[in-house]
């Protein structure tokens, strides 16, 4: 997978999952869900079976990071398919509680 | 990323709450969206430029304003007090374009060139339509166009801030949780469409899940009325209003509505004594003080309810000064005061409030981005930061007083004064003076039954600023000149001050 930037929308190729990029490390990230590589969102999706090691799901509008905390993915779509980045599980982020402004 | 897809979310996972009200008209998330999908096609068969909205709030607003995201269109709210010559020059600026507002209005702008009109009620028909609700197909571009917002246009001919899809994603997804809000959260939205904190109340209430219900015009009785009646737990006022809602609970007409969990206020500079009274009246309100512009997507800076109780009860004089700053900001705003050549200053020391963040726009159509070297918006707003990265806003660098060659800061002499007893709210000018150039004027409104004199206010001011700055002329006003969106109308004040009578 090439290099992917904020705003950028992928799907899974194998549930109903999607997600927008909110932050990323630079240079190559090997996305996925449920076990296969994310696509662009716009793409056709080919199908396939979900990994049973990958299958622990999505939720919309949860926010998934990786350890390291550079990456980000907001997620708007849910499906069955879990996140993950270079074969490691992402892990749901912590809400923030901030006062409302609006 | 699109406003477009905030909508889509919550009619996926809320599709059952109610997204807006307004008296008995309600939409729940599910027919905002497919609505929003029927006004698109409709605006498309239009082939116009721009969809324009000249009206009071209703849910024909947010049925325009994400009608205009799903077909391409930017939104472009016009406010409603213009006269018929502004109203004119502004609609030529963004013909070809489709103008929603109310039949009254509608009647006196036929004619128009390049000016589709259609009725609040046509609207409304159009969205809850019998046919299909269209497929999401709209463009996820982040850089088109979702809102033009025209300023004001005090010093000149109104701007046009330009507001693209990701500034105002980017600003929700950066202040808040997706269903943040329980299902029974209610939000009294009475800030009106043409200005930033309209729309990002509408965004936020939709991304948050929270009912908002419209108050169509301000009236503080109306507001009280409403927020009892409704059960309201959220809602967002300018600081005048907040002013006649106390006037009005003191007068003893309404009771304070106690489910009133959260309350936000900013659009312009808060007094002190009226939010202490606030705070008095709402015992059990957490308040938020939210400063932000147009240009930066509304709020990028917060005080928070543990702030302003911190601040208020704290012993120590610089702590307690916190209430009267903007907070901290927003995580992913940075901000940064500089001088006039642009360099930063010391922690304490004043100068110009540059900001920075995804959602910044800081550009005016037909005239480019005001941003300069690595992406930083300079505000035109004065300020300082206090050592714990507070942040002090004291007015537009514009409204500096030259006395003399030595600039001046209107914010930090009202400040000294805003904390004299027996000053309700005052404004500070420049006035003609014959051996500086400029000196210091104060237009003053007393506390209720106070007689305090010009003396004893000059006296106070000289005994905590330079001599420089104690105000040669003092005035004393029944109240300022406010506009409806709490913004202090200094060149009345100035116009007044300079030709006394």
């Amino acid at each position: 997978m090439a290099a992917i930037k904020a705003g950028t929308r992928f799907k899974s190729a194998v549930c109903d999952t999607q997600v927008m990029v909110i932050a990323a490390p630079e240079g190559e990230l090997e996305l996925s869900c449920g076990g296969s590589p994310l696509v662009d969102v716009t793409a056709d999706a080919s199908g396939g079976e979900i990994d049973a090691n990958h299958k622990n799901g999505t939720q919309i509008g949860k926010r998934y990071v990786n350890k390291a905390g550079d990456l980000e993915l907001l997620c708007t779509k849910p499906g069955e398919g879990s996140l993950a980045a270079g074969g490691t599980p992402l892990v749901l982020k912590e809400a923030k509680a901030l006062p409302s402004s609006d | 990323m699109n406003t477009m897809m905030l909508l889509e979310m919550a009619a996926q996972a809320m599709s059952e709450r109610v997204a807006v009200q307004c008296d008995d008209n309600r939409w729940t998330m599910a027919e905002l969206f497919a609505g929003a999908g029927r006004v698109a096609s409709h605006l498309r068969a239009l082939g116009v430029e721009n969809a324009a909205l000249l009206d009071v709030s209703s849910p024909a607003v947010p049925l325009s304003l994400f009608g205009a995201g799903w077909a391409g269109l930017p939104f472009v709210p016009l406010n409603y007090r213009l006269t018929g010559d502004e109203l004119d020059a502004l609609i030529a600026r963004i013909t070809p374009a489709v103008l929603v507002t109310d039949s009254e209005r509608a009647s006196g702008l036929e004619g128009r060139d390049g000016l589709t009109l259609i009725s609040r009620e046509e609207l409304l028909e159009i969205a809850r339509g019998s046919t299909e609700p269209a497929e999401p197909d709209w463009e996820m571009d982040p850089e088109e166009i979702a809102i033009l917002l025209f300023t004001s246009g005090t010093t000149g001919v109104p701007k046009a801030a330009v507001l693209r899809h990701k500034h105002m994603v980017s600003y929700i997804l950066g202040s808040m949780d997706f269903m943040a809000a329980d299902e029974s959260d209610a939000a009294l939205v009475s800030a009106p469409p043409y200005h930033v904190a309209g729309m990002a109340a509408l965004l936020s209430g939709i991304y948050s899940g929270r009912r908002m219900v419209q108050l169509p015009n301000f009236d503080a009785s109306a507001w009280l009325g409403l927020a009892n009646k409704e059960a309201i737990t959220n809602a967002f006022v300018v600081p005048t209003m907040l002013s006649r809602i106390i006037d009005e609970l003191e007068a003893g007409a309404h009771m304070a509505p106690t489910t009133l969990r959260a309350l936000a206020y900013g659009g312009g500079k808060m007094p002190l004594p009226v939010i202490e009274r606030a705070m008095h009246h709402f015992p059990t309100t957490a308040f938020t003080n939210a400063y932000g512009l147009t240009e930066t997507s509304s709020t990028i800076a917060v005080l928070g309810p543990d702030e302003h109780r911190e601040a208020a009860g704290s012993p120590d004089a610089d702590a307690r000064k916190r209430l009267g700053s903007a907070g901290r900001p927003l995580p992913g705003v940075e901000v940064e005061i500089r001088d006039e050549a642009g360099k930063p200053v010391a922690i304490g020391e004043r100068g110009e409030i540059y900001v920075r963040g995804e959602q910044v726009s800081g550009e005016y159509k037909g005239r480019g981005s005001l941003l300069v070297e690595g992406g930083w918006f300079p505000t035109n707003d004065g300020g300082r930061l206090d050592d714990e990265g507070y942040l002090f806003v004291e007015g537009r660098i514009d409204d500096v007083i030259v006395r003399g060659g030595e600039n001046l800061s209107p914010g930090e002499i009202e400040d000294v004064l805003h904390e004299h007893a027996e000053v309700a709210d005052c404004a500070v000018v420049p006035v003609p003076d014959e051996q500086w150039g400029e000196g210091v004027g104060a237009a003053i409104v007393r506390a209720r039954g106070s007689d305090v004199s010009a003396e004893t206010l000059q006296g106070w001011v000289k005994q905590h600023l330079r001599s420089s700055r104690v105000p040669q002329l003092v005035e004393f006003w029944d109240e300022l000149p406010y506009n409806e969106t709490g913004k202090l109308l200094r060149r009345k004040v100035k116009e007044a001050l300079g030709a006394p009578s």
